[in-house]
């Protein structure tokens, strides 16, 4: 059997590689992309405290959770098209108009 | 018994694996593609933990439909890998960010360690019931206990459905690029 836990330490450094990606990455796609790897991870911790008291709710909150996560990337990638069609360029290092 | 653990180590691994090749990837295609990757192991990590309806709306949803959502505007946009990313930020900046995202797992993982149930074993209370994840199980919480959350999702993606429509739209915009000139295509578009 494996202990709850290692699903939580899966779900940790998931979240770690997505906080990494958000920050490190230039390319605005792939910044979004990391952006649903950390909600993944918390998908993955809810899973394992499901799991663990035995109680369906978690899977509940995790297709919600999932669902949340299709409208945000339809908007987001909205906005994506949008902002390419103005500047010509998704380097997030540009997009600096309301930065000192 | 020890072949869950196989699976779970294997999937695990892959897992991390595709997340971490996702992120340092250069071309967006060959970043979504891993993505798919570290989805699919995670959604074997999910049908391991007894979520049989769930890793398959993984798949489905995530891998299946949001991915290809991602491809398509890549390909809308028309990128090609690394070429308007000009020179890469300076090193010690990379390695900063890098330390801090590292400082945040082990913030977390002592959370975890802290956490009352993370040295059970197997971690399972109460009666096992073999409809555990199952649809009929998952639904029935869903349109009992969840039912008003589960509708107002129905609304937010017809908003997000909506909004995501208005902001891609065309705006027509003339020359100056000003707002009163879009207005008044618009109005024109509508008679």
């Amino acid at each position: 059997m494996v202990p709850v836990s290692a699903y939580l330490i899966l779900a940790v450094v998931l979240f770690g590689i997505g906080t990494v990606g958000v920050l490190v990455s230039r390319n605005m796609i792939v910044l979004f992309m990391a952006v649903e790897l950390m909600l993944n991870a918390a998908n993955m911790a809810l899973m394992a405290f499901s799991k663990a008291l035995n109680l369906v709710d978690g899977h509940v909150i995790v297709f919600l959770v999932l669902t949340i996560a299709a409208a945000e990337a339809a908007v987001g990638l909205a906005l994506i098209v949008m902002v390419y069609r103005n500047r010509e360029t998704i380097n997030i290092d540009r997009f600096n108009l309301m930065k000192w | 018994m020890t072949f869950d653990l196989i699976i779970f180590v294997v999937s695990a691994a892959v897992a991390v694996f595709g997340a971490t090749m996702m992120i340092a990837q250069r071309s967006p295609v060959a970043s979504v593609m891993y993505m798919i990757l570290s989805l699919v192991a995670q959604a074997v990590c999910y049908v391991q933990l007894g979520a049989f309806f769930l890793g398959a709306i993984l798949v489905v949803v995530y891998a299946g439909a949001i991915m290809v959502l991602f491809l398509f505007v890549i390909m809308l946009l028309n990128l090609r890998g690394n070429e308007d990313m000009g020179a890469p930020p300076p090193v010690l900046s990379q390695f900063t960010k890098l330390v801090f995202g590292i400082l945040l797992a082990l913030e977390l993982a002592f959370i975890v360690k802290a956490a009352p149930f993370s040295g059970s074993t197997t971690g399972i209370v109460g009666a096992k019931s073999d409809s555990f994840g199952s649809v009929k199980a998952v639904a029935e919480k869903m349109f009992t206990d969840y039912l008003y959350p589960f509708e107002l999702t129905g609304v937010l993606l017809l908003v997000a459905v909506v909004g995501a429509v208005v902001i891609a739209k065309k705006r027509h915009l003339n020359e100056t690029g000003d707002s009163a000139g879009a207005l008044q295509n618009d109005a024109e578009v509508k008679e």
